[in-house]
Parts: C-alpha cells; sequence; structure tokens
C-alpha cells in the first residue's frame, strides 16, 4: 500500500469546481441576486463593507454571495479587492452632527432637543420565530417586523424629514462636565495602517480605524471584558445616531470643499468614568465609534475600547486586556486572525518531523540514563508554533 | 496575465515601498524592517510576506520555483505558483539550479544555491523574541541594545530539562554578529544553509508586516553553547526513492502497523538523485 502524501494541480482544480457546485447548492433553486442580497441581508453587507473597508454595497453583496454567506471570508474577498484600488484623495473628516438621523438615541438624557428617533431597530422586539415570513410569499402588507401587526400607519422613514439634532456631548460639554472633544488636527494626516505598518505607540487616529477594520466579534467581547471589570471604564451610551452623512473632498484646483456623495454611518459616543488630578476637575471621558451602515453593536463596542485603550493617557489603570494596545490593535484584524489560524491546516511535514527526531533522541537518552533525569513535570507548554 | 491587475499584482507605488525596505534590510542585515504589508487575494499565513517579496522583485526574465516542505507539489507552492504564472507570467521551473528566485516554505534546497538566485522565505513569526516577550515595544528595545540574554537562558534551560537545546525548527540566528533573526520555520538541519551563502536571502513575514534579509557571504551562526555546540538532526534510514542518506527525510506511515518509510522532503533533489541512477533504500 501506497499511502499519498502530496497535492498537486489535479486536486486543487477538482476541490474548486466543487466549491463552485456547492456554493450555487441545488440548481432548482432560484440563484440569488446582489439586489436581494443588498435589500434583504443589508446588515451582513453592512458588516462586510466596514470591515472590508470599501463603502460599495453591490461589491459587499458580491463578497457575501461568493463566500457562501460566511462574512469573514466576504470580508477577506473585499480587502483583497481594495488593496489593488488607488487611493485619489481623503476626505475632510465626516461631519456627523449634520447627519440626516434615521435613529437617533441617548441612554443619559430621557428627552432632549432633536429627541430620541428609534428608527428601525430589533430593540424591544421579542424574539420571537416568525413563522409567517417563513411562507414562500409573504401576504402583502407584511413589514416583516415579526413582533405585531404592522401598525397601521407604518411610518416610512424616508417620508419624515430627515434632521440634524444636537450632539448630547455638545449639551454635556456646554457645562465642562465632559472632556472637549480633540480637535482633529489636519497636520498631519491622519495615519492610515493600510499604508503604513501598525507602530506602537500607535495614536488615537490609528487606534479608531484599526478598531473600525477590527472584527465585530472580538470588539464585543473586549467591551465585554471591560464591562466585566477587566479594565472597566462605567460607560453611558451618551448618544447613538444613524443615518446619512456627507462626504466631501477638497480638489486642489477648486481649494474649497465639495460634496462628492453619502455614506449611511452609525456612530456612538460612550461618556466614561470621570478622572480628576491636581488642577483638573472630574468631569467624562469620551470612548468614540463609528461604522458604516448600521452597524450598531460594532460601534458600541468600539466606543468602549476606544476609551479603554486611552486608560494610560487618562492616568487609569493598565494591565487589563482591553486597556493593552498592543494585544487588542494586533490581534483585531478578522483577515489576519483567520489567515493565521487557519494556516495550520498547511502541510507542516518538515517540522513536525523535526520535532519527531528531536523526541526520539531525547527518549533514547532517557533511556540510557537514570531515571532520576527524568522528571519533566515542570516543562512547560510554550505552545510555539511553526 | 490576469486582465485589470498590474504585472506581478501589486501596484508599482506598493511595490517601490517594498523595495525600499527590501533595500534598507539589505542594509542592515538580521534587522526587521516594517513595511505597509497589503492584503493579498491569498490569506494571511499563507505566504503573503513571501508573496509581495517575490511580487516586488520580479522581472519577465525570472524564472521562478515554489517550495512547501521542500516540495513543488505541495498544495499552496502549486497555488503560489500558478498565482505569479497568472499575474506576472513568467516563467516557473522546479528545478532548483534553473530558477532565479525561489520562494519556500519551512525549507532551504538540499541543491547548494549559487550567486544571482534569490530566496524568499514565507516568514510566520518574524520575531525571535516572541515567544519570550509578546510585547512589540519591549523586543524592540532588546534588538536596539542587542540584548539577547533571555534567549541564551531559554536555551540553557532546555538542556537542563532536557539535556539538548529542544528547538528542532525556526532556530534562531545570529546575523553578522549583530541582530539575532528568526529564520523562519525551516528545520534546523537547514541553518549552516544560511552561513555565508553566495545566495541572497530575503525574508517576508506579511501579516506581522516585517522584511528582513541575509545578503550574499554573511556570517550567519546558531545559537549554541561552548559545552553544547549546535547539532544536526540526522536519520538513521536512506531515502526510499533515491536512497540518499544526507539529505531531510520526510516520514511516511505505511500502514496501522507502525510500518514507514522516508523520503527527500526536498523533491527536485530526490527526483534529480533518481534521474541520475541513484536507486532507493530497500
Amino acid at each position: 500500500m501506497y499511502v499519498a502524501v502530496k497535492g498537486g494541480e489535479a486536486a486543487i482544480d477538482a476541490a474548486h469546481a466543487a466549491l463552485t457546485k456547492k456554493r450555487r447548492g441545488d440548481p432548482a433553486v432560484p440563484d440569488l441576486s446582489l439586489e436581494q442580497i443588498d435589500q434583504q441581508l443589508a446588515l451582513a453587507v453592512d458588516r462586510v463593507m466596514l470591515e472590508g473597508s470599501v463603502y460599495d454595497r453591490e461589491l459587499a453583496a458580491l463578497a457575501v454571495k461568493q463566500a457562501r454567506g460566511d462574512l469573514l471570508e466576504a470580508i477577506f474577498l473585499l480587502r483583497a479587492y481594495r488593496t489593488t484600488l488607488p487611493r485619489l484623495a481623503a476626505s475632510l473628516p465626516l461631519e456627523t452632527g449634520r447627519m440626516a438621523v434615521a435613529r437617533r438615541i441617548s441612554a443619559t438624557f430621557k428627552d432632549l432637543p432633536g429627541g430620541q428617533v428609534l428608527g428601525a431597530t430589533f430593540d424591544y422586539t421579542h424574539r420571537l420565530l416568525d413563522f409567517a415570513l417563513a411562507a414562500a410569499a409573504p401576504p402583502a402588507g407584511d413589514d416583516g417586523g415579526g413582533d405585531a401587526p404592522a401598525p397601521a400607519a407604518a411610518p416610512d422613514t424616508a417620508a419624515a424629514p430627515p434632521v440634524s439634532p444636537p450632539r448630547v456631548s455638545d449639551l454635556v460639554g456646554r457645562d465642562g462636565l465632559i472632556e472637549p472633544a480633540q480637535p482633529s488636527d489636519p497636520e498631519p494626516a491622519p495615519a492610515d495602517l493600510t499604508r503604513q505598518p501598525l507602530r506602537f505607540p500607535a495614536g488615537r487616529d490609528l487606534r479608531l480605524q484599526a478598531l473600525a477594520r477590527g472584527d465585530e466579534g472580538f470588539l464585543v467581547s473586549l467591551a465585554y471584558s471591560s464591562q466585566r471589570g477587566h479594565g472597566t471604564i462605567h460607560p453611558f451610551a451618551g448618544e447613538i445616531r444613524q443615518g446619512e452623512v456627507a462626504v466631501e473632498i477638497v480638489p486642489e484646483e477648486l481649494g474649497f470643499p465639495v460634496t462628492i456623495g453619502t455614506v449611511a454611518v452609525t456612530e456612538c459616543e460612550m461618556f466614561g468614568q470621570f478622572t480628576g488630578s491636581q488642577g483638573e476637575p472630574p468631569r467624562f471621558t469620551r470612548g468614540y465609534g463609528l461604522t458604516f451602515g448600521e452597524s450598531e453593536r460594532k460601534a458600541m463596542a468600539m466606543a468602549i475600547v476606544d476609551r479603554a485603550l486611552r486608560s494610560a493617557e487618562l492616568g487609569g489603570s493598565t494591565g487589563a486586556p482591553a486597556q493593552d494596545v498592543e494585544f487588542v490593535l494586533p490581534h483585531s484584524d478578522t483577515v489576519e486572525a483567520s489567515g493565521f489560524l487557519q494556516h495550520l491546516k498547511l502541510p507542516h511535514y518538515v517540522d513536525f518531523q523535526s520535532e519527531l527526531e528531536g523526541l526520539r533522541r531525547m527518549h533514547a537518552g532517557l533511556a540510557a540514563a537514570p531515571p532520576a533525569a527524568a522528571d519533566k513535570s515542570d516543562a512547560p507548554d510554550d505552545g510555539t508554533l511553526p | 496575465m490576469t486582465a485589470g491587475y498590474n504585472f506581478a499584482y501589486l501596484d508599482e507605488q506598493t511595490k517601490r515601498m517594498i523595495r525600499r525596505a527590501i533595500l534598507k534590510a539589505v542594509a542592515v542585515p538580521g534587522y526587521q524592517v516594517p513595511f505597509a504589508s497589503r492584503e493579498m487575494p491569498l490569506p494571511f499565513g499563507w505566504g503573503t510576506g513571501g508573496i509581495q517579496v517575490t511580487a516586488s522583485i520580479l522581472g519577465h526574465a525570472d524564472i521562478l520555483k515554489v517550495i512547501d516542505q521542500g516540495a513543488d507539489d505541495t498544495t499552496n507552492a502549486v497555488s503560489i505558483r500558478r498565482f505569479f504564472a497568472r499575474v506576472a507570467g513568467v516563467a516557473t521551473t522546479t528545478r532548483t539550479a534553473a530558477a532565479t528566485i525561489i520562494q519556500t516554505r519551512h525549507r532551504i534546497p538540499e541543491t547548494p544555491l549559487r550567486a544571482g538566485q534569490i530566496m524568499v522565505f514565507q516568514v510566520p513569526i518574524p520575531e525571535p523574541l516572541r515567544w519570550l516577550e509578546p510585547r512589540e515595544s519591549e523586543n524592540r528595545k532588546s534588538h536596539a541594545m542587542a540584548d539577547y540574554g533571555a534567549m541564551h537562558v531559554k536555551l540553557y534551560e532546555d538542556i537542563v530539562r532536557y539535556g539538548q537545546i529542544a528547538t528542532s525548527y525556526d532556530y534562531p540566528v545570529r546575523v553578522a554578529g549583530r541582530y539575532l533573526m528568526a529564520p523562519s520555520p525551516i528545520p534546523k538541519f537547514d541553518n549552516p544553509k544560511l552561513d555565508r551563502s553566495p545566495a541572497l536571502m530575503l525574508f517576508g513575514a506579511g501579516r506581522e508586516k516585517r522584511i528582513y534579509a541575509i545578503p550574499p557571504h554573511t556570517p550567519v551562526v546558531s545559537l549554541d553553547f561552548e559545552d553544547h555546540p549546535f547539532s544536526l538532526q540526522r536519520w538513521t534510514e536512506a531515502c526510499s526513492q533515491c536512497g540518499d542518506t544526507a539529505s531531510f527525510l520526510d516520514e511516511i506511515l505505511l500502514d496501522d502497523q507502525g510500518n514507514r518509510r522516508f523520503v527527500c522532503s526536498d523533491t527536485d533533489h530526490c527526483a534529480a538523485r533518481q534521474a541520475a541512477g541513484a536507486g532507493g533504500a530497500p
């Protein structure tokens, strides 16, 4: 018997063909269109755009389709496309204060200028499977909300006039009870970790960029660990707003800003625990999250982790995972993490053979030596990987 | 070549950035040069650092060889070789002697390299001190001060605990008497091939965003102690295909009765010996 050990061209081709077939599934079932993914799996598209760092719903929908619904794979596809694109311009900072809000809530004030606008949210729905949705053709007029019968006059958010309420942090800041927003300094331009490797210490611009691209699950867990006491920041959801915001650039030949389009974003400002020092009164501090689309959970996690990462500069404790820049940033990127994890599927024959040879030599040495030398109880598991 | 993409996939600005990093790496042997690693169409951990280095140095006249575990026909080697055949249209080969650029994962070919050849190593963890200290900022200080005591202590503890240095691959080396360097997870069997090699050795770590180099003819020393000198792996068996007793051998399990067979990890080396009439061990 001969054991086939090494793959080759034919095996790869066959695997690709099998994948294509499996991706399509049963040909009797209609093919998914990108429009369907964009419209009906909109939050998947949002996440892929965000962590893939490309604001393009069609490409993100294509990635979701090609990846068979594996969002991490879709993010990877979009990233690999993005990296080949030229950088044409840097936009001005988004003026989220002038956002046309579709949703805007604050957990810190019962009512406030601009009001609370729930918009479309899973919050307050009862998570009961809606078997009506399982029917092939839902009855006309079903809003798919899944919770209660549609209200007689379900307001179309597009019909309501968009408003740009003042920021909660500005309202609180007027009394000096929250640290002032650090104005973004146009010079030097913000760092860009897609053009420069991540170095430490990493400024807040870099940290926020890394967090925005970072894996949602990782950041949610980190934020949660902070909430449970590992580097807590005692956060309040000062404000969460969702909506369209204009993107402006200043073309060199014009010298004044021009709007080139709008992006849908979710912004979250967390108010963190107040700190004080000699000569400085205690006041709330800020954590910031900004995401594409309606990625609200991610924006909240990002804001908490951002604030936790500022602990050292604010004179707070350090040492918890969520406060450790050199732990959080290098491990937040799903494309890097997923790739390296899965490389373990690649052959490691040579390294394993090297270890086998070393072990055999050690065993031979132990067999020859008196047993007293065989105490390996304190041998560390250093978990080294090839 | 694939329409819509530049020669060798990367755009020229990115290649220039990577070439600058390579030049700096060559100028400071063994020093890890940070570079703005790109996402590639292959996953991180699967050779993106090596691929970016290769893409940046590849010219139309180059002849490329790609190996993984010493073999040209392992799936990832096939995949990377195909990638460059597709995006650069360069000639590829499996013959070590014919290649101008050899991208590798985990091995250095048995056939001695010659001047003018470039080895491109895929590197998972470029930092040799990572397992002793996970913090990048601390390790940079250690390198700046050439403070490598922790690594010597680790090797010493191995000897106390196991009677020998337990590291069998990615065995740390000192380059040109200055920087401690991870040679990538090649077996320590291959470490001597790094020393004063006439070929240029380039190391690319894509996910970790580092490039480093060993210029031709640079002294490379594997760490050891006077009374515990660096030693090589050795086999009592011979290759079942070509009978070689001096090359690195892969072990193949034949059944569940413990029967096994050994074959050269370097497929080109093995095939060349067989073509020259060498027979396998019984």
